[in-house]
């Protein structure tokens, strides 16, 4: 109990971030109340990202150590990623709706965000195509890292095809936060909230593949 | 010198324990028979050593002048035949030859390919393509590119099968003479080839 | 008795003598068989021809012609550069290459063989897709640098794949499915390329676009040698 103390902190902090969303924050000139979306939208994107960069690093240390427990994280992490890629993919589907008149209009945002759902579902894929657990750590592993090295060149050509009519909160030549004081202050706690949240579903996740591997005597 | 040490080598497919507690040494001039009944894991374990394929647990070292190498690093000592490995069915047996000379870093001995080839009864069909030769047949050829670099190692699975009363005669000959001085592995459950391994290994019996 | 003696240490030198005999091996065994070639082409020449058909009288436009030439490459180079690899182990003989030759060496003579696969498609395709389509290619050069680029491009993603794909269970639809979002980057420079060289524009002109082509295919081709390894290696 002592030990899970964070969790119940982290069930209050996402109650008080849901009701700054909608409660606390002003919304943004000509956006109207789809502004609201931000405080889950991009937190989820960004947790996407993250996921997809763990999984990499747990593959590259896969092939370093030949240990399935690092085949374990790097699945794992792919695997909630993937939730929060689809959720960042409607979320801004639903708000490109309103402001866009249309769920998908291939802008570069969203352009990249279907490769992030392409790579994760070929490694899927990939996965479920090879029998013995080690090939298969092995063969997704090189895989993940040959998809991680594709990513910089996706994000310097796929915005030459169009100009992005996103919003930029933060991706923004100048790196910079144009955002009213309270907005950012919800902003940035949903980001923590979403990226501890991020890291308990897979904590719980790895322990449950931990698990599987116990009883079946593999480690 | 050299000298092969597997040390308690385990290896399992997901959830099945193949063989486990796997521990030998060989050095030139000595013989390792592997035996066990079907399915028990002797050509896995061919493989391992081979390093065809990785164990799940132990080590297999090939010790070489006072340093050792993992079994992929010594792929140029090894000669390998095996109902597993194929030839290129598509290539005359003399392609066959000329290739695996060639990628192995010698050059073509023409007179020594003929010879090996007549050696074991393939005089005359060098022109062939391998697709038109019967099972007896592919086993000699596997033989002769198996013997192409002169292997240190030699490992042999089932020696003798799709070989007629002549092409095992040939086949015990060679496995005597490459025991002498140099490494031989056979893995078979046929009596008189086990007498080529002065030791033995028992995968089934290694639980 | 030293390592050399048993040819223990590979130097560069040797590797890429025996790339290029694997190579040749595998140019002669498709020689003989004309397994590859003869779907990569079939395949190629279909999806042109259905373009063509389908579009009839109708001129396309610069963007459309370049996108549709870029697709017809992408899925022929999808029905045939995974035989390279495919073959060897359908064949049983992939085992026997492991114990003879080193995984670089292989890799990369495989390499060789799909971008000359990929090269000749396009000698037969292209002047057929200029006729077919009424294209008219005012920047040859730029045009031809940016094919050639873009298809050792591909050659290299599709080699690296194919050596993945054979060690699975389910490999005609997978290769697809794992090449497209590594590719994406290839196509869109090749394709953006391509139309800027179709309206006259010259090397200057099209420079960001090979550049990028030319820069992902040396990252995409390292990468691959260094983890080609861990693909060969049970």
């Amino acid at each position: 109990m002592r030990r899970d103390w964070w969790k119940w902190f982290l069930g209050i902090w996402m109650t008080l971030m849901i009701l700054g969303a909608f409660l606390y924050t002003p919304v943004a000139k000509g956006l109207g109340e789809t502004t609201r979306v931000l405080y889950f939208h991009v937190p989820a994107a960004w947790v996407a990202t993250l996921s997809f960069l763990i999984s990499a690093v747990y593959s590259i240390r896969y092939l370093q150590k030949q240990q399935i427990q690092y085949d374990v994280w790097a699945a794992s992490s792919a695997q909630i990623g993937f939730i929060f890629t689809i959720l960042a993919t409607v979320t801004g589907s639903i708000w490109a709706k309103e402001i866009w008149h249309s769920y998908w209009n291939w802008d570069p945002r969203e352009t990249s965000i279907f490769v992030l759902l392409l790579i994760y579902a070929a490694y899927f894929a990939l996965r479920s195509a090879i029998e013995d657990t080690n090939q298969k750590a092995r063969l997704a592993a090189v895989y993940s890292i040959l998809a991680f090295v594709t990513v910089p060149f996706l994000v310097f050509v796929i915005p030459r095809i169009y100009d992005s009519l996103h919003p930029d909160p933060l991706i923004n030549p100048e790196v910079k936060i144009k955002m009213d004081p309270r907005m950012l202050r919800v902003f940035l706690g949903s980001l923590f909230g979403f990226t501890l949240l991020f890291y308990w579903m897979l904590r719980i996740k790895t322990d449950i593949e931990f698990l599987k591997l116990k009883l079946t005597k593999r480690m | 010198m050299i000298r092969i040490e597997a040390r308690d080598l385990q290896k399992q497919f997901n959830d099945r324990l193949i063989f486990s507690h796997i521990n030998f040494t060989l050095q030139s001039g000595e013989s390792l028979a592997i035996t066990g009944p079907n399915g028990s894991g002797k050509t896995t374990l061919v493989r391992i050593v081979s390093g065809l394929l990785s164990p799940s647990g132990g080590a297999i070292v090939y010790h070489i002048d006072g340093r050792t190498y993992r079994p992929v690093e010594v792929y140029p000592l090894i000669g390998l035949v095996g109902p597993y490995l194929q030839l290129y069915l598509n290539l005359t047996a003399w392609e066959n030859l000329v290739f695996f000379s060639k990628i192995r870093g010698l050059t073509v001995d023409k007179s020594r390919l003929r010879r090996l080839m007549a050696h074991f009864g393939l005089a005359g069909r060098e022109l062939d393509l391998l697709k038109t030769f019967s099972s007896g047949m592919l086993q000699r050829m596997k033989y002769v590119v198996a013997l192409i670099h002169q292997p240190e190692v030699l490992l042999v699975d089932e020696p003798t099968s799709n070989l007629d009363e002549e092409g095992s005669e040939t086949v015990y000959q060679l496995l005597d003479e490459q025991q002498q001085n140099k490494i031989l592995i056979v893995a078979t459950n046929e009596p008189e080839e086990i007498r080529f391994g002065r030791k033995r290994v028992d995968v089934a019996g290694q639980e | 008795m030293n390592p050399r003696k048993y040819g223990l240490e590979e130097s560069v030198w040797t590797l890429l003598v025996k790339s290029n005999i694997i190579f040749q091996k595998d140019f002669h065994l498709e020689f003989r068989t004309r397994y590859a070639i003869n779907a990569i082409i079939l395949f190629a020449v279909i999806s042109l021809t259905a373009v063509s058909f389908s579009v009839g009288p109708i001129q396309l436009e610069p963007p459309i012609q370049s996108a549709m030439l870029w697709v017809i490459i992408f899925f022929s180079a999808m029905s045939g550069l995974s035989h390279i690899f495919v073959r060897e182990e359908e064949q049983q003989t992939s085992d026997t290459l492991r114990l003879v030759a080193p995984p670089t060496a292989i890799f990369l003579g495989k390499w060789g063989f799909n971008v000359v696969l990929l090269f000749s498609l396009e000698i037969i395709i292209i002047p057929l897709y200029i006729a077919l389509l009424n294209v008219e290619v005012q920047g040859m050069s730029a045009f031809l640098l940016i094919i050639v680029l873009g298809s050792v491009g591909l050659a290299s993603i599709g080699t690296i794949m194919a050596a993945i794909v054979a060690q699975a269970s389910t490999r005609g639809a997978l290769f697809a499915v794992l090449s497209f979002p590594l590719s994406i980057p290839v196509l869109r420079s090749a394709i953006q390329g391509t139309w800027t060289a179709i309206q006259g524009g010259g090397v200057a002109q099209c420079l960001a676009d090979i550049q990028l082509l030319f820069s992902f295919t040396v990252v995409i081709l390292t990468s691959s040698i260094l983890l080609f390894e861990f693909i060969w290696r049970k």
